[in-house]
């Protein structure tokens, strides 16, 4: 996945022309602020990284891929629990709906109200060699399991010289806007996550990219903080391999190839980025959009062979701005392409505010405010 | 063992009594200096204390012979306000003196046997009947008729208020409601029994207790229907009511976090010897968050007047109580914090009030906190985002519905003794609607807060990145005003 050469012209109009056909059928106008989402891309390419079983596909919403990854792993292997407040009537997303059904009580539970003995459990269980995958209801409610994810679970193998592991522990969890969320239902915590080595932090964009990843999650022998797009449970819908694959961590994906700008970006934010590509094209820039997937450790490589091609970056994230994700990358590549660069790397984020409910269209790092950026780096 | 114990008591009372600069109140303890202590002055160093008192022991009690006892030392025990309670006697060796540090009212004993997992039976008070009648032998409080209806008053509107907002909220008015049906009197009956000067931290399912303090209904609306007006500017989701001028602390989502907030305020109110004590409100859920245990401990340990109310109603979301504890009730776990508790029948409102009245007063005559278990019953869904049919049974929803309103039982009291009738029931339910229906109407025409409020209070000031992020956003705007809300003025 190193370098991606230019696209012919006529090559990359037809792409065009599909893409914002396949957007203008997804574009729905939804929610109560009107922010219009689309899932990013049909992700087609899914095949080419994994290893998907041979067999058909599903049209499946964010919500069931994520239930279908949930329920091949608990049937794939009997050391596996999936466990978290109100998991066993199907959790207040609906995510595992079904499970405690079909796996028993046993492995499919609820827990008492509390994050961090969810997540303290959770290493008990996986350190004993089994594949615990931990709810937490929403991602603004994960820091009282602080102390579990940034002490315990990222620092339980290099303490012990690698005598005990929690590798099996996956924590999956809901983030982000959703028009109405306000402070408590909106955050997007990952970068507090980024700042905690020993742990992985992998965010999908669609219900394929979800199964694979989540697979891939529970499987890996680190811990994995799973951040789901929950603007996206629903909206999102696609054709998604039926069987049993992975997706692999710590590698990007380029998402959409160009030659003037790179765009990188995550989770539910790809969707608005992509559209902001569309809107760029037809003003005749060319926009490179990269799915970082895993956020740590990162895929620097892709990232800088594509600001290599193009000599500018942009990144785009919905956390406040500062001290934000966004910011790690933006070091980083100025380090690496800095003789490269040819505009100072741009960041369209959330405000260095609370997350606010009546002013959730201003502090969102909008489609517009990316178009703008982008043509501002074009133009520098 | 009695010498030690009083000498103990004395001494930590004059610890104590020093918290107070000698300007101790009248309803708190005085200290009790034991005759047998030489005159210790309070502002003697506690090591120092300590020191004397071993060298004035005289006579070493029973079994204490046998231990090595180091003349700097003496074990906590020694140094408690608590009564005492009797030991049981079979087993017990007191050949020997219990004088770890981290026990105090114990003893040795040669049996191996296990505490049991059963907790000792905790009643739950009640003093009327599920049909309003006073229950035989029951001493109700002095409850005069204008508190009587004003109670009950209440208890109507806010089912009213909740049951229009809950309508508005399925119309799309505004993003999110709950409601406290099923919990009125456990809300309501509480909030009566307090000063308005006890400062109030809830969960989010208390309105009916601001209700009580006099926030009106205009204000509920203006809060739902995120306006200019509403106090929180905007920024939180509905029901996230507060209001400095009722002590009722804005409403924060995250489980359980106010419960030590509480603690702290307690402790406050008890240094600046307030006749006041902090109140906090929670779910039977949230006695599973740290910060739950964390509070009691606190609240024990630093002896802070604080009421701790938990609205046990049988559910957290889809969990029931079966998957969020194993003890019998919440009320049993003060014990083991060394914290006084009472369960209340939380649908009967006189035992409400009664019991929290008297917690109330013990809490803040004698320093301590207390634990008040309502038990009740969620009878509406948790919230606008839930569906209550996907885990629990009609049958179960519609017995509490029908059979167990509270608010039925406490009309019946009143009925019968003949307060209340049921043309006064009906002219005070339409009065409540066309007064919150007018509240809505007027909250509704209402500007969204100004853009500016995005920026401030993130800071008691606003920073300069906060204001290079507002022009920003107004540039943005500028350029683009048709993909901004119109209703937030610029
Ligand atoms: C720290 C935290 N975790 C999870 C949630 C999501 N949540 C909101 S309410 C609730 C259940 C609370 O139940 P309970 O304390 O019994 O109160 P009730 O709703 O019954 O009044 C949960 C899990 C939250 N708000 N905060
Ligand atoms: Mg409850």
């Amino acid at each position: 996945m190193a370098f991606f050469a230019r696209a012919s012209p006529s090559q990359a109009i037809r792409r065009l022309k599909d893409q914002s056909q396949f957007l203008n059928r997804l574009l729905c106008s939804c929610g109560w602020q009107n922010r219009s989402i689309a899932t990013a891309v049909d992700d087609a390419k899914a095949s080419v990284h994994s290893s998907v079983e041979s067999g058909g596909k599903k049209r499946i919403n964010l919500c069931s891929a994520i239930n279908d990854a949930l329920y091949i792993a608990l049937d794939s292997d009997p050391r596996s629990y999936v466990f978290g407040e109100d998991v066993g009537f199907g959790g207040v997303f609906r995510c595992t709906t079904g499970l405690a059904d079909t796996f028993g009580k046993h492995r499919v539970f609820n827990t008492p109200l509390c994050e961090q003995g969810i997540v303290g459990f959770g290493i008990g269980l996986a350190a004993m060699g089994n594949r615990a995958v931990a709810e937490i209801q929403f991602a603004d409610y994960i820091f009282p399991a602080f102390d579990q994810i940034v002490n315990e679970a990222a620092k339980f193998r290099y303490r012990s010289g690698n005598l005990f592991n929690c590798g099996g522990l996956t924590i999956r969890t809901p983030y982000g806007a959703v028009g109405h969320g306000a402070l408590y239902h909106s955050q997007s915590p990952e970068a507090y996550f980024c700042h905690v080595p020993g742990l992985k932090v992998v965010i999908p964009r669609s219900p394929t990219q979800a199964k694979g990843l989540l697979l891939a999650a529970i499987r890996d022998p680190n811990p994995v903080i799973f951040f789901e797009p929950k603007w996206l449970y629903r909206l999102s819908v696609e054709d998604v391999p039926e069987g049993d694959y992975t997706l692999p961590l710590s590698q990007a994906e380029v998402i959409r190839e160009g030659g003037d700008i790179t765009l990188v970006g995550w989770g539910a934010q790809l969707a608005i980025m992509e559209e902001a590509c569309v809107e760029a094209s037809k003003e005749g820039i060319s926009c490179e959009l990269i799915d970082l997937r895993t956020l740590l450790p990162w895929d620097k490589e892709i990232v800088e062979a594509s600001v290599n091609k193009t000599g500018r970056l942009l990144v785009s994230h919905e956390a406040p701005i500062t001290g934000g994700f966004g910011a790690e990358i933006a070091a980083s590549i100025t380090e690496r392409c800095f003789l490269r660069l040819e505009s100072p790397v741009a960041r369209v984020c959330g405000l260095d505010t609370p997350f606010p409910l009546v002013f959730e269209p201003f502090y969102m790092p909008t489609k517009n405010k990316i178009l703008d950026a982008i043509k501002a780096s074009v133009n520098f | 063992m009695a010498l030690i114990r009083r000498a103990g008591r004395s001494l930590s009372m004059l610890k104590r009594s020093s918290l107070f600069h000698g300007k101790q109140k009248k309803q708190r303890q005085q200290p009790i200096v034991s005759p047998s202590l030489p005159n210790l002055t309070p502002h003697l160093p506690s090591s120092l204390i300590r020191l004397q008192i071993n060298t004035t022991y005289s006579a070493i009690p029973r079994g204490i012979s046998s231990c090595s006892f180091r003349s700097s030392y003496i074990p906590n025990r020694l140094l408690t306000s608590e009564a005492q309670p009797k030991l049981p006697d079979e087993g017990i060796d007191d050949t020997q003196f219990l004088d770890f540090p981290g026990v105090k009212n114990t003893a040795f004993t040669c049996d191996l046997k296990f505490v049991s997992e059963k907790s000792e039976e905790v009643p739950c008070y009640r003093v009327l009947s599920e049909l309003g009648e006073p229950v035989d032998g029951a001493k109700l409080p002095q409850m005069a008729d204008a508190l009587a209806l004003r109670i009950y008053e209440n208890m109507i509107t806010l089912q009213v208020m909740d049951y229009l907002f809950y309508e508005a909220q399925r119309q799309g008015r505004f993003s999110f409601y709950m409601t406290c049906s099923g919990e009125e009197a456990a809300i309501v009956a509480s909030a009566a029994a307090l000063s308005n000067e006890d400062v109030i931290f809830a969960q989010y399912r208390e309105q009916g207790a601001l209700m009580w303090r006099g926030f009106d209904l205009q204000e509920f609306a203006h809060q739902c229907y995120s306006n200019s007006a509403d106090y929180g500017k905007g920024r939180q989701m509905p029901i996230h009511y507060g209001s400095k001028k009722h002590n009722f602390v804005t409403i924060s989502s995250p489980i359980a976090t106010q419960l030590s907030h509480a603690v702290g305020a307690a402790y406050s109110l008890k240094m600046d010897r307030k006749d006041a004590c902090a109140v906090t409100y929670f779910g039977d859920g949230a006695t599973s968050e740290g910060d739950f245990h964390a509070a009691m401990n606190f609240a024990a340990v630093m002896e802070a007047p604080v009421l701790f109310i938990c609205r046990n109603n049988g559910w957290a979301i889809s969990t029931p109580i079966t998957d969020q504890y194993r003890s019998d009730g919440v009320a049993t776990k003060s014990r083991a914090y060394g914290m006084r508790s009472i369960c209340v029948d939380g649908n009967d409102a006189l035992a409400v009030y009664s019991a929290v009245k008297s917690a109330r007063s013990m809490a803040i005559s004698e320093s301590r906190p207390i634990l008040i278990e309502v038990l009740t019953y969620r009878v509406s869904h948790h919230s606008t985002s839930d569906d209550s049919t996907k885990y629990r049974s009609g049958e179960e929803l519609s017995h509490w519905k029908v059979m167990r309103d509270p608010v039925v039982r406490f009309r019946r009291w009143l009925e019968g003794n003949g307060w209340w009738n049921r043309q006064k029931d009906t002219e005070l339910q339409s009065h409540s609607r066309k007064k919150i229906i007018a509240a809505m109407m007027n909250a509704e025409s209402m500007k969204k807060p100004p853009l500016s409020d995005l920026f401030t209070d993130v800071y008691d000031s606003i920073p300069t990145n906060l204001k290079e992020q507002e022009s920003y956003v107004r540039e943005a705007v500028a350029k683009n005003p048709n993909l901004y809300p119109s209703d937030v003025p610029l």
